[in-house]
């Protein structure tokens, strides 16, 4: 029930898996656990995996959402990765889409952020 | 499956019990053999009444009692989430997609228009300092049937 935040660097690249589920009551954790490692590393873009991410509701988007604005405000790119179908209906009915790609693997998400940089 | 039964669970208005009641009204759930994404919306949606209720009935205060009922009539189940908080000022703008009355808390606006996407149908009893009553109703057609 509780949610496990994972970071890791690849060259500019910050890769955040989570793990768990993702709510109101979890999403402080990945909020300062991402704008920490995003304010103090030398990270360009976010690859945000989700594919151990077992639930997530409205809180989770807030807090995408959130991130997704902190990187583009630094001149980076936030990906998502890995999507299970329960927070692609999320996405879609929020309009998240629109705004964040998304990638079958995290390979090919740092493969896409790699072009950019 | 048919039949009638019911279940009502109340729990101090603190966030780590959002898990807790998605969890119970999904195991309540289960007689009714739902498909996975019958049971991920209920969590869904059970998630998000009690964080309204945590988050804006009650304004973050612990203090409150959240109260989730669910009913199973047939193959219908029937879900109501009440706090004794605050209320909601302007229904009618609550539910609009993507407004929230509190962007400083990250919220995504969405709550509402999930419930009202993953249920289907769905009500608002509020007033101001009255709390807030949020009654929904979800058929589950089991699989089971589709199967004979």
């Amino acid at each position: 029930m509780s949610l496990q935040v994972e970071l890791e660097q690849h060259r500019n690249v910050l890769i955040v898996r989570l793990r768990g589920e993702l709510d109101h009551h979890t999403a402080d954790v990945v909020r300062f656990k991402m704008e920490d490692a995003i304010l103090r590393g030398r990270c360009d873009h976010v690859v945000l995996s989700l594919k151990d991410l077992q639930f997530m509701d409205s809180s989770g988007l807030g807090v995408i959402l959130g991130r997704y604005k902190l990187v583009k405000s630094r001149g980076g790119k936030m990906v998502i990765s890995d999507i299970q179908t329960s927070v692609k209906r999320l996405f879609e009915l929020s309009g998240l889409f629109k705004i964040l790609s998304v990638y079958e693997t995290e390979r090919s998400a740092i493969a896409s952020l790699e072009v950019v940089s | 499956m048919s039949g009638h039964n019911y279940m009502k669970l109340a729990f101090a208005s603190r966030s780590e019990n959002e898990a807790f009641a998605r969890i119970t009204v999904a195991a309540f759930v289960t007689q009714l053999d739902p498909t996975m994404e019958q049971l991920d919306e209920i969590k869904t949606v059970v998630s998000e009444a009690v964080t309204n209720a945590i988050i804006h009935g009650y304004n973050g205060s612990e203090q409150g009692t959240v109260t989730v009922e669910a009913t199973i009539d047939g193959d219908t189940l029937s879900l109501t989430i009440s706090d004794e908080g605050g209320g909601i000022e302007d229904v009618e703008l609550a539910r609009q997609p993507l407004y929230t009355s509190k962007p400083e808390l990250e919220r995504s606006g969405m709550g509402f228009t999930i419930m009202e996407n993953f249920m289907d149908a769905f009500e608002v009893e509020t007033s101001q300092g009255g709390g807030t009553k949020l009654r929904m109703k979800k058929r589950i057609e089991s699989k089971k049937a589709l199967f004979n």
